[in-house]
């Protein structure tokens, strides 16, 4: 597989600064992170919130300007662009945000809010423009007719899905999902999620998922990348992650995945501020396994493949077990089977007009 | 945890009595002349010790019917029906009742501590203030038994943290003192709304662990209104589910998760990501919450249902029993029925 995405040692620093305006320190946001994204390829960037995983997704479109390190895009170091070769560059790149409340214009319309990157990067004429919106909407499950509606028309859920065809109209090569479908209630949460990813498989996307849904990720994603104050502490194979988490930390999100059930006793503590990061393992304050080595030296993120930044993973005990307990088993696996549309007629279907 | 301090030991009370028994409890708004009816006839009880979770998605009316248990409806809300505490009603007394019993009796906490603390006192001031409005305890005391609460909240330096002011205290912090405020007074209920939704999934888990243990220690009764299955699945007794202003099904939280009897139940854990087979198609309930300005006739999922038939638009099927304990809102439940040709 080709690498598309490649960031080099990227750090981000916000200065923080005092009633006075006076420099008081820094948010370490991003602090030292290499990563490469395949062609073709779901990653996902998870962690909570102030983990620095929403500017990464933006250091990686040039949305920010890291401090220092790279961020190749195909090849190319997006720094070294002009702005106007950027701007080109920027068709192939797109981002799609959380609220779809705020991100679309409300003074546009469907139809004018996804043929502005259309008009912006001259991608089609402008007599083919209505047929291309149409082909957009279509592509996201809505009805040709909404093009000319108004944003505050449609639910949470459609916003997202124009949002999202607005991300897909200068046929992209990368999109940066920054917590899609947080917003959304569940079960709309799942039919966009659906979506994304025949999206992903049918135009061959490369995604990158900001997300701090362990369940959603599970769902999306191929690997996973988990942030803790600004830098990557485990990076693998989603089903090896998330099933089989090394690292002390991972371990203790997937242990407080709501319906995981595990004994485990939950983590302690908050998360502290990432102006004053803790010495060495930014982990160790909250711990179990902490020693004095882990207070003193920082973890190099090491291994082929799945990769863990913690100086005991080869020597901690196995994690507790999870029972998925909203499984539910054969009956309701063949319910659900009716909301697929896969399962046979239910009896007594004849009766439906 | 400690039993020493005071506020917190358990009463006793009989456990098969509900402490809130809501009946038929219907509730609108009056909206330029006209009634949006929110709630439709919805029943549920919560029992002392036990956690009872309400469950649906936006709209569905689990925030206003505790809204309406406590007496904090706007002017315009029309409300019918009975909840009884201890065995007194709510509905009908005054709201200086009401008032008495808010915070002595029952308590409530919300998603956004921030926009329920006090800005410009000390976590230690708001919940003496609490001590201090439902017991007879001078300044120093209630500030003593303040500090104590925050401990067994398990604030770490709950002296110096009660001498903090919201702004200077984490979003997980800030919602244990919102429980200790709530649970100053040792209420008979406490309904917690959506109470982990704004945090960090390490310290949710943290706070609902905490409410649990709290439950325990002090058999107060809780209602836990949340959109999240897994926080039913790990925290819940019993579970109401909620959809469109009805009640569409009722049961142990075990029997729930092992046999769900309304088709909505069974979409809505088809939907959850943290379910299913990793890599498969979630099982997406199709369509939308219907409008509940122009609601659908009879079932109201019917719509969205695929084992909906012509009857179900009829009229409002009625919770029907289908297994001990165990109801649900759908004429074609036990749904085992809906799987005879699909072997």
């Amino acid at each position: 597989m080709t690498v598309l995405l490649e960031l080099r040692d990227v750090v981000k620093h916000f200065p923080v600064r005092d009633a006075l305006g006076r420099r008081a320190g820094a948010v370490h946001a991003v602090d030292g992170v290499s990563l490469s994204v395949a062609e073709g390829e779901v990653l996902a960037i998870v962690g909570e919130s102030g983990c620095g995983k929403s500017t990464l997704g933006r250091v990686m479109l040039r949305l920010i300007e890291p401090d220092s390190g790279s961020v190749r895009f195909a090849g190319e170091d997006l720094a070294t662009l002009s702005p106007s070769a950027l701007r080109a560059r920027r068709r192939d790149m797109q981002i799609i945000f959380q609220d779809p409340f705020g991100s679309l214009d409300p003074r546009m319309t469907v139809a004018q809010a996804i043929a502005e990157p259309l008009r912006l990067h001259r991608l089609v004429p402008r007599a083919e423009e209505p047929a291309r919106v149409t082909e957009l909407l279509r592509r996201v499950g809505l009805r040709p007719e909404s093009a000319g509606r108004w944003p505050h028309e449609f639910s949470g859920g459609q916003r997202q899905r124009i949002a999202i065809a607005r991300a897909l109209a200068s046929n992209p090569r990368l999109i940066i999902g920054d917590e899609p479908v947080s917003a959304l209630d569940v079960s709309v949460q799942a039919q966009v999620i659906n979506l994304l990813r025949d999206l992903i498989r049918d135009l061959r996307l490369t995604f990158v998922l900001v997300s701090h849904d362990l369940g959603v990720v599970r769902h999306v994603a191929d690997r996973v990348a988990v942030m803790y104050l600004g830098r990557i502490v485990e990076e693998g194979p989603a089903e090896e992650v998330l099933g089989a988490p090394r690292h002390p930390y991972t371990r203790a999100l997937v242990a407080a995945m709501p319906g995981a059930q595990t004994k485990t006793p939950p983590l302690e503590g908050d998360v502290p501020s990432p102006i004053a990061p803790p010495s060495g393992c930014r982990f160790h304050t909250r711990c179990a396994f902490a020693a004095e080595r882990c207070r003193a030296e920082t973890p190099r993120l090491e291994g082929m493949g799945h990769a863990v930044a913690c100086h005991f993973a080869e020597s901690l005990p196995p994690p507790a077990e999870r029972i998925a307990a909203l499984g539910g088993g054969e009956r309701l696996a063949r319910l659900q089977a009716f909301f697929r549309g896969t399962a046979p007629s239910p009896t007594g279907m004849g009766e439906h007009a | 945890m400690g039993d020493e301090a005071p506020y917190l030991r358990h009463r006793d009370f009989p456990v098969s009595t509900p402490v809130l028994d809501v009946s038929g409890l219907s509730l609108g708004f009056r909206q330029d002349g006209r009634m949006l009816g929110i709630l439709d006839g919805i029943s549920f009880r919560a029992e002392a010790g036990k956690t009872l979770a309400i469950v649906g998605e936006s709209g569905c009316g689990k925030s206003v019917a505790s809204l309406a248990i406590m007496g904090l409806l706007p002017e315009n809300a029309m409300v019918s029906g009975s909840a009884r505490l201890m065995g007194r009603d709510l509905l009908g007394m005054s709201a200086e009742e009401r008032r008495a019993l808010r915070g002595a009796e029952m308590a409530m906490i919300f998603q956004e501590p921030m926009t329920s603390l006090n800005p410009a006192f000390t976590a230690g001031e708001q919940v003496a203030e609490a001590l201090r409005l439902h017991q007879r305890l001078d300044r120093d005391a209630a500030f003593k038994a303040a500090v104590a609460m925050l401990e067994k909240v398990r604030i770490p330096d709950a002296a110096r943290r009660a001498r903090q002011y919201p702004h200077q205290l984490s979003g997980g912090m800030r919602q244990r003192v919102m429980i200790a405020i709530a649970l100053a007074c040792r209420p008979k209920l406490l309904i917690a709304d959506e109470p982990t939704t704004a945090l960090d999934v390490t310290v949710q888990a943290q706070i609902l662990a905490l409410l649990d243990d709290l439950k325990r220690e002090t058999g107060t009764a809780v209602i836990l209104i949340t959109h999240d299955l897994g926080v039913v699945a790990d925290h819940a007794d019993d579970v109401v589910v909620m959809y469109a202003g009805r009640v569409a099904e009722q049961a142990r939280a075990a029997d729930l998760f092992a046999r769900p009897e309304h088709p909505y139940t069974v979409g809505l854990l088809g939907a959850a990501p943290a379910a299913g087979v990793r890599g498969e198609r979630l099982a997406s309930i199709e369509g939308t919450v219907p409008d509940l300005r122009a609601p659908p006739p009879g079932c109201r999922f019917a719509p969205r249902c695929p084992f909906a038939i012509a009857r179900c638009a009829e009229g409002a099927p009625p919770l029907t029993e289908v297994a001990p304990g165990h109801f649900s809102a759908c004429l074609r439940a036990p749904l085992d029925g809906m799987l005879g040709v699909a072997a």
